[in-house]
Order: C-alpha cells, then sequence, then structure tokens
C-alpha cells in the first residue's frame, strides 16, 4: 500500500544532474537513471531550480490530498539550500514512469500517498539536493571573490564572505555555478540545532490559492471540447445490466451517448466497481439529468440475498468455532486455566466509507496512441496501469496529470474511476470528464470492513495480564485481489506486533473471514482504526473490574522505553516507553484525577500507527437525557521530529475529528443487496457543534526521524471518547457507531 | 434566456431553467471556485451569495436567480491585495486541509458575521453547519473570531 522507495546513492556524482534551465535557470536534481537505476535516460527527477531573480521552485512528486506534502518537502530542500522561503514556491509534477529492461519503474521517486510514508521516504534525498545546491553556489561565489570557498557561509538566499566583505545573491551565481563539476561527495548535512525551515511554523503553501477559490481540483477540469459523463450504477451489489431504455434519456438537451459498462465478474478484482449504463453530455448537469431518465433492467445479482444482519449473525456464528491461528505466543491455553480472573468482552466495528469532500472524477482522453489523464489520485501510477489495461497503450504513451485532492482517506488509492473514464473516453473518442455524484460515491466505495472482535484476557492474583487473545471475524480488505490466498485474509485486520505483544507472555490471535459482497479497502489507519478502539476499550473493562487505574494498568504493560521488533508497516521496531508517555501527558494534561460530578467522565486512550505513537484524552458530559457533550479533547503525538508542525497539528486536529466523527455516527449498512445510506443525510458527518473550542493538540518530540503523520492522530480518538462516556455514565459503548445508544427513553 | 449578475457582471443563461446554479456558474461560466460535494444541500461546499445572503447554489435552480446578484468565492475580495477579512483570517489560522470544503466554508462565514459581528461559540455551533471531511473544524472556529475581530477594527478605521 505504500509508494516503494528507490533505492538512491546521492554520493556518486552521476546520480545528480545539474543544467541550465529554461531563461538561464540553474537546474539541480535527481536524474531518472539514478531512481530508475539501469535506465540511462537523463530526465531530472526531483528537482530544484534557481532563477536569476532569486526565485527557488521546487518540484514535488508527491500527490497533495491536503497532509500538507507539498509543503512538507520543499521544506526539506529548502533548509538545506538556505533559501528565503518566501521565494520558494512549489510545482506538482505529473506522474514520472520509465520504462526499464525489468518493466517500469519511477521517474520522480515512488509516488503514491498511503500509509503515512510521503515524507519518511523522501526525507534524505530531499535534503541532500539542497545541500548540494548550496554547495554549488558557495564554490561558484568563492571562486569570484578569490576565495577559498571554506571562507564562505550562507544566509538566506545569499553566499557573504565576510573576510572580504563581500556578499552575493543567489540569483546572481546560477550561471557560474552550473559551470562547476558536481563535487564527488556530497556535502554535510546540518544538524537538527541548526534547522531554521524545517521544525518551524510554515503556513501551507497553496493556501492563498484555496482561500481565493483558485486551487483547481479533479472536479474542475476543463479541457477543449470536453464532454461530461455520468453512470448509472448497479444498485444492487455484484449486479449487471440485462437491458435498458434511453429514450427518455436521449431526449435530455445536450445528451450525446448512451451505452452499458461492465462491471466486474462475481470474485474478480475490481478494476470499476459495478456494472452501470454510461450517459455523456454536454454539460454535468444533462449528463445527470440524463442518467436520472434512463430505465435500466438489472440481472439477479448473486449477493442479492446480503445484509448487514446476516453479516453479523454470521460473525456471531463463527465466533463459536475455531478460526485460523495467527499468533500463538508462550502457552495461551494453561495460561488461560491458570488466571484467577478472566475478563472477556466482544465488540463490533461497522463498515464505513470514505466520503471524501470532493466526489470521485476524472478525465480521460484516449486518442489512436496515446491517453491523457488528469486525476485527483492518491496512487497516479495506478492510474496509470489502469488506463494501459483498458487501451492497450504502452504506459509511456499515458500522460498522468496529478491535480490537488479533496481528500483521499484511502478512497483515492484505489483507480476505478480511471478505468471507467478511459472506458468512455475510448468508446467515444471524446475527451470526457467523467463526475459521480455522492450517492454514487457512498454505493460504491471500497469501504472500510466491519468485524466482530471478541476480547479475552486472563490475570493473575495481582491483577497482571497473563493471557490475552484477540478472536476477529470481518470482511477483509483483500478480499477479490489477485494472487490472495485464503489464509493470508487475516493480515490487513490484525497486526500481530501491535500493543500487546511481547508485554503479555501468552498471546493469541485468531481470525475469520466473512465474505459479504461488500467492496473493502484502505480507510485512513486501516486496521489500526477497528483495534485500538477494541484493545483500548478493553484494557479499561479489565481496569475497572478489576478493580485497577486504567492509567497506572496502561502505563504498568506498556513500560519503560525500548525498541521491539515490529513487522508490520510502520517498523522495524516499535517503543511503547514512547505510548507511556504520552498517555500519562494527556491524562496529566487533562487533569484527570480531579472530582467530577454525576454525567461528567474523563477517558483516554493511546495507539502507535504506522511508526508514531499518539495519545487522547477527553472529557465529556452525558445528560440525564443521553444527550452527549464533549466538553475537552487533547490530543499528543509523537511523530520523532516534525519537519513541519503546523500539518502535524492539523493532521492531528483532523485525524481526531475523523475518528469521532466515525464513532459518533457513520455506519454502511446493507439490506437486500444494497447500500441503504445515500449522501449525507443518512451518513451524517460530525459537523463543527459537535466538536469544543477546548480542543488542545501537542506535539512531543523525540528524536531527529520524522515519521509519517496522516493516521497517526485517529485510532486513539473513539476509544478515548467512550472511555469517557464509561466514567461519565457507567454505559459501555461495545458497538460502533454510537448513534443514539445514550438516549434514555422517557 | 435568464439573466443576473454574477461577481458584479451581467451574465446570461439560455439553456434548461432548471438547471441548478452551481452548474451553471460551473460549468457555464467556467468559475470553479464554487464546489459540489453533495447537490442535496447538506455540504455547503457550492455556498454563494445571492443579494448578500448565503445561499446553496446546487439547489436553486438558475430561474431563481434571474435579476439577482450573485456573489462567488473569485468575487469575494476586490483584489488579491484586499482579502476579504474572512480570507485573511483564513490565511492567518492556516485553516485549509485539503481545502474542498473551504470556498463554501469561507461564503457561510462571511454571510454568517453580518448578522454575529461579535459571534459567541454557540452562535458558531448554532449558524454553521458545513460539512468539512478533513476537520478543519478548530481552525475555522477560531478563524472565524479572528474575522470578526479584523472586521470589527477595520470598521473603526
Ligand atoms: S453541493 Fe450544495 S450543499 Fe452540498
Ligand atoms: S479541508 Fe478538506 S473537506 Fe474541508
Amino acid at each position: 500500500m505504500s509508494a516503494r522507495r528507490q533505492e538512491v546513492r546521492l554520493n556518486r556524482r552521476e546520480f545528480i544532474v545539474m543544467g541550465i534551465g529554461v531563461a538561464g535557470s540553474l537546474v539541480i536534481g535527481i536524474p531518472a537513471a539514478a531512481l530508475a537505476e539501469g535506465d540511462r535516460e537523463r530526465m531530472i527527477g526531483f528537482f530544484v531550480q534557481i532563477d536569476a531573480d532569486g526565485n527557488v521552485i521546487i518540484g514535488s512528486n508527491q500527490p497533495e490530498i491536503g497532509q500538507g506534502i507539498r509543503t512538507a518537502l520543499p521544506m526539506l530542500v529548502a533548509e538545506e539550500l538556505d533559501a528565503e522561503w518566501s521565494k520558494v514556491s512549489v510545482r506538482q509534477m505529473p506522474l514520472g514512469i520509465v520504462k526499464t529492461e525489468d518493466g517500469y519503474t519511477w521517474k520522480y521517486g515512488g509516488q503514491g500517498v498511503g500509509g503515512s510514508t510521503g515524507l519518511t521516504d523522501n526525507w534524505d534525498y530531499m535534503r541532500e539536493v539542497g545541500a548540494i545546491a548550496r554547495q554549488q553556489l558557495v564554490r561558484a561565489a568563492a571562486a569570484r571573490i578569490g576565495v577559498d570557498p571554506a571562507q564562505c557561509t550562507t544566509r538566506p538566499g545569499v553566499v557573504l564572505c565576510s573576510a572580504a566583505g563581500v556578499e552575493i545573491s543567489y540569483g546572481s551565481l546560477i550561471a557560474d555555478a552550473a559551470q562547476l563539476d558536481l563535487p564527488d561527495e556530497p556535502p554535510e548535512l546540518k544538524s537538527v540545532d541548526d534547522y531554521r525551515i524545517v521544525g518551524s511554523r510554515r503556513k501551507t503553501v497553496d493556501a492563498f490559492e484555496i482561500v481565493t477559490g483558485r486551487a483547481k481540483y479533479g472536479t474542475d477540469t476543463i479541457r477543449p471540447d470536453m464532454r461530461y459523463a455520468a453512470i448509472a450504477r448497479a444498485p444492487v451489489l455484484n449486479a449487471g445490466v440485462e437491458s435498458f431504455d434511453d429514450s427518455r434519456a436521449r431526449q435530455i438537451e445536450g445528451v450525446l451517448d448512451v451505452f452499458a459498462i461492465e462491471g466486474p465478474k462475481m470474485g474478480e478484482p475490481y478494476f470499476l466497481l459495478a456494472s452501470g449504463v454510461a450517459v455523456v453530455a454536454t454539460s454535468t448537469w444533462a449528463a445527470m439529468e440524463g442518467k436520472a431518465a434512463l430505465d435500466i433492467k438489472w440481472q439477479e445479482s448473486p449477493s442479492a440475498d446480503d445484509s448487514s444482519n446476516k453479516f453479523w449473525q454470521e460473525n456471531e456464528a463463527m465466533l463459536q468455532t475455531r478460526g485460523q491461528v495467527v499468533l500463538d505466543d508462550g502457552n495461551f491455553d494453561s495460561a488461560m486455566a491458570d488466571a484467577t480472573k478472566v475478563v472477556e468482552h466482544r465488540y463490533r466495528i461497522p463498515f464505513v466509507a470514505h466520503a471524501p469532500m470532493e466526489p470521485q472524477n476524472c478525465y480521460a482522453y484516449v486518442q489512436e496512441d496515446r491517453c491523457h489523464v488528469i486525476v485527483p489520485t492518491q496512487m497516479p501510477s495506478g492510474a496509470s496501469r489502469a488506463a494501459a489495461r483498458v487501451t492497450g497503450l504502452p504506459r509511456e504513451n499515458i500522460h498522468v496529470d496529478m491535480t490537488r485532492v479533496g481528500g483521499g482517506f484511502g478512497r483515492r488509492m484505489p483507480v476505478d474511476y480511471v478505468t471507467e473514464a478511459t472506458l468512455i473516453s475510448q468508446r467515444t473518442g471524446w475527451p470526457i470528464q467523467l463526475l459521480w455524484s455522492r450517492e454514487d460515491d457512498m454505493r460504491n466505495d471500497f469501504y472500510r470492513p466491519g468485524g466482530l472482535h471478541e476480547m479475552r484476557a486472563g490475570l493473575d492474583d495481582d491483577g497482571k495480564v497473563v493471557a490475552w487473545t484477540q478472536r476477529l471475524a470481518s470482511g477483509s480488505k483483500h478480499y477479490r485481489r489477485p494472487n490472495k490466498p485464503d489464509d493470508e485474509l487475516w493480515t490487513p485486520e490484525l497486526y500481530p506486533d501491535d500493543f500487546p505483544r511481547r508485554m503479555v507472555d501468552n498471546m493469541r490471535l485468531e481470525y475469520f473471514h466473512n465474505a459479504i459482497g461488500l467492496p473493502r479497502g484502505s480507510w485512513r489507519a486501516p486496521a489500526h482504526t477497528a483495534n485500538a478502539f477494541v484493545v483500548q476499550s478493553f484494557l479499561d473493562e479489565i481496569a475497572h473490574e478489576t478493580g485497577q487505574d486504567p492509567l497506572q494498568l496502561r502505563l504498568e504493560m506498556l513500560g519503560e522505553d525500548r525498541e521491539l521488533g515490529y513487522s508490520n508497516h510502520g517498523g522495524p521496531t516499535f517503543n511503547p516507553g514512547r505510548l507511556a508517555r504520552l498517555v500519562d501527558f494527556v491524562a496529566e494534561r487533562i487533569d484527570y484525577t480531579q472530582e467530577l460530578p454525576k454525567g461528567r467522565g474523563i477517558g483516554f486512550a493511546t495507539h502507535f500507527t504506522f511508526g508514531g505513537y499518539a495519545a487522547h484524552a477527553m472529557e465529556v458530559t452525558v445528560s440525564d437525557a443521553g444527550e452527549l457533550t464533549i466538553e475537552r479533547i487533547v490530543a499528543a503525538i509523537d511523530c520523532g521530529l516534525a519537519v513541519h508542525p503546523n500539518a502535524v497539528a492539523a493532521q492531528l486536529e483532523g485525524g481526531t475529528i475523523d475518528g469521532l466523527s466515525t464513532a459518533l455516527g457513520l455506519e454502511i449498512t446493507v439490506k437486500d443487496g444494497q447500500v441503504e445510506q445515500s449522501n449525507f443525510d443518512n451518513y451524517p458527518l460530525a459537523r463543527i457543534a459537535a466538536f469544543p473550542a477546548k480542543f488542545e493538540t501537542h506535539i512531543l518530540p523525540f528524536n531527529d526521524i520524522p515519521t509519517g503523520v496522516g493516521e497517526i492522530g485517529l485510532p486513539s480518538a473513539a476509544p478515548a471518547l467512550t472511555n469517557a462516556i464509561f466514567a461519565a455514565t457507567g454505559k459501555r459503548i461495545r458497538t460502533l457507531p454510537i448513534g443514539d445508544q445514550l438516549r434514555r427513553r422517557a | 434566456m435568464i439573466e443576473f449578475k454574477v461577481n458584479s457582471e451581467s451574465v446570461s443563461f439560455d439553456g434548461d431553467s432548471g438547471t441548478p446554479l452551481l452548474w451553471v456558474i460551473r460549468d457555464h461560466l467556467q468559475m470553479t471556485g464554487t464546489k459540489f460535494g453533495c447537490g442535496v444541500g447538506e455540504c455547503g461546499a457550492c455556498t454563494v451569495h445571492i443579494n448578500g445572503r448565503a445561499r446553496k447554489a446546487c439547489m436553486l435552480p438558475v430561474s431563481s436567480v434571474a435579476g439577482r446578484s450573485v456573489t462567488t468565492i473569485e468575487g469575494l475580495a476586490p483584489d488579491d491585495a484586499n482579502l476579504h477579512p474572512v480570507q485573511q483570517a483564513w490565511l492567518e489560522h492556516d485553516v485549509p486541509q485539503c481545502g474542498y470544503c473551504q470556498a463554501g466554508q469561507i461564503m457561510a462565514a462571511v454571510d454568517f458575521l453580518k448578522s454575529h459581528p461579535q459571534p459567541t461559540d454557540e452562535d458558531i455551533d448554532n449558524n454553521i453547519d458545513n460539512l468539512c471531511r478533513c476537520g478543519t473544524y478548530v481552525r475555522i472556529r477560531k478563524a472565524i473570531h479572528r474575522a470578526a475581530q479584523l472586521m470589527a477594527a477595520g470598521e473603526k478605521t
């Protein structure tokens, strides 16, 4: 799921290229050859361009989905280059792939967001490119002044030599710098203590464009001769088109063409999600109206009997049997038999939709020998593959441009909309802008898998947890993926090295796969959202039922700083001491030991996600009628070195709100093979009123290495809330969403 | 033919008079700052001003704005050097994440501040209901308070 990093060795000259760009600018970058090893093509991958007027343009290869990467990556370059931040701008690079003997590989380095890897993957080499650019400028200045480069230094945008009393701006050095050979060894990088830009509060580079309405998203694509398309998709999962009558649709002014699109067969991978009928028109509204006027007869579907009720009943039944044991540390059975106290509970995690604010859309123009795709996606390489699959064109003839993305959350890792748009363009020969309605998006998603978790813990006389099991019956997100054997379906749903592995001697994880017909996929912080809720709720229950303090219990289990092996995404190590520090911090900060009146309570939770650490504490009130108010939120993150603290805080705020909004009211349900939700009226994202003004975020620094931040701040939010609800009311929420479970009937 | 004003300029539309204003603005006038999020009046991404009041453009047939004056995000500020105080506050607090909802948020906040020049948190809770999937609500709240300050200061000078 994450973009793979290419090994880039910057310590050899051939791995950096430098040249004069158009209009005489100095361009330094990593050539494609370095990123696509074995290929000799000298395309610039990442680049830094310095213009004569001192402006610095940095090419950013990563899709921007709101995570702030278009600001964070340039901060790394600008830091080492010693650039004036106000003169730095960022250019979004298109998808770059090159063909090598071994197939296709990246031209600009791995491109794709998911798994919070954008920053970690690019950390070293973006800084080195900046450092080399600076060194060239310093050497050029020294040569001009006639001094040793060691006598020169820089301040933002300027090389200075105090011995000679001379200052020369970067812009006036670019022609000289381009003449100098590149050094064999890259210069030494700055130490953290000298950072001026990295770790400082910077504004989002595109904010001005956004607040003035100029930022361009996928839906904003307008191209010459473009036609608009909408698709009426099968309402029942896995149903095909039997026949359709388009006579009324074709009478609508502006409707140009109507035809069926075939979806995947039952059990096959989802290149697109559903069969449907496409309407092509001269405007968005005509396409929508045409779609509404279609009369379609759908085939009988093998999923016609699917329902959420059936899914939950099947999960219950599965848990009565023995599942696939995927982890078995120590001797669980005998430890459980010897336990003096056993705590056992079940928790239910619903299916949920991604519902990014910008509905799915894609521009595609398929011509005889080429294809142009403009798309808001987290996976531009997937877009290229999808277009190649539809058109049969070689991938080097497929050009993929990325727009700003109106939210990803994992939904834009699949590229089904690219398949659809290219199919429609190929069929009609027109440049096509395909737009989904909100209803399309809600009913055709790769949903976050729902599951039923059974937790059981055995404790000894001292109240220490000596045996632990989690048994999960769920719809695996790897369902209908090519080459996935059944006995590996558990891997995206249970991460064995998560807490409390190695903190409890006898531990067993068991999995049962329930193949409901809903498509599933990655939803921000995938299985961590489920597992953090279950584990952090269960810990509170253990504490309560054994008369222990929930904070002390966590601190004792987590223990001191130490690196434990972690083989799942976000490894190779996991330091539980960092979680202990965070949960202790938020509990203290919210004054957890204070006396509170009836109906008011405090809860907290902590979780390790993809290399980063977070904790939440919340204070809530629940009225006699059962009305919930979140009074105060304290959120803390430890993401190692925070490169772009403003974005770290934003992601922590947003992640917290995402976690809470989802826990409060969101669920996708199925009845008679149909998704029951359709729009924000019945899939009620929380609004501003749900969140208190008392909302603090804290960044606790740890070491010098940054981790991603996009997903870290989400998983511990929901259990902190439900733990607070328990503290306030004695009511334990074991089924999400919370919905009206707190309401008391008069 | 339906005639109205968008950002003080006269425009006309001679297509289907039931077309929602949103699509006339986006497809016909090719002004893409106003966004489509739900099409049913739930999210507010399409918020514009009709004669100065915030309205959801996805719910208004273009015929209903005949003779009226529409303001979109593109027309909120006279020029780049003179952003509306709400836009300035949005920049100060660095509100946007993905940014998709923000044009609508800003248009809603501008109208809200006309009737609530010194808003309390409760006023915000009761009146601002645009959705933001990225969860920028913490900063939206701060930015609304800040915009109120900027506007009050602007009036004094
Ligand atoms: S698009 Fe108009 S309210 Fe959502
Ligand atoms: S900033 Fe992304 S939806 Fe609001």
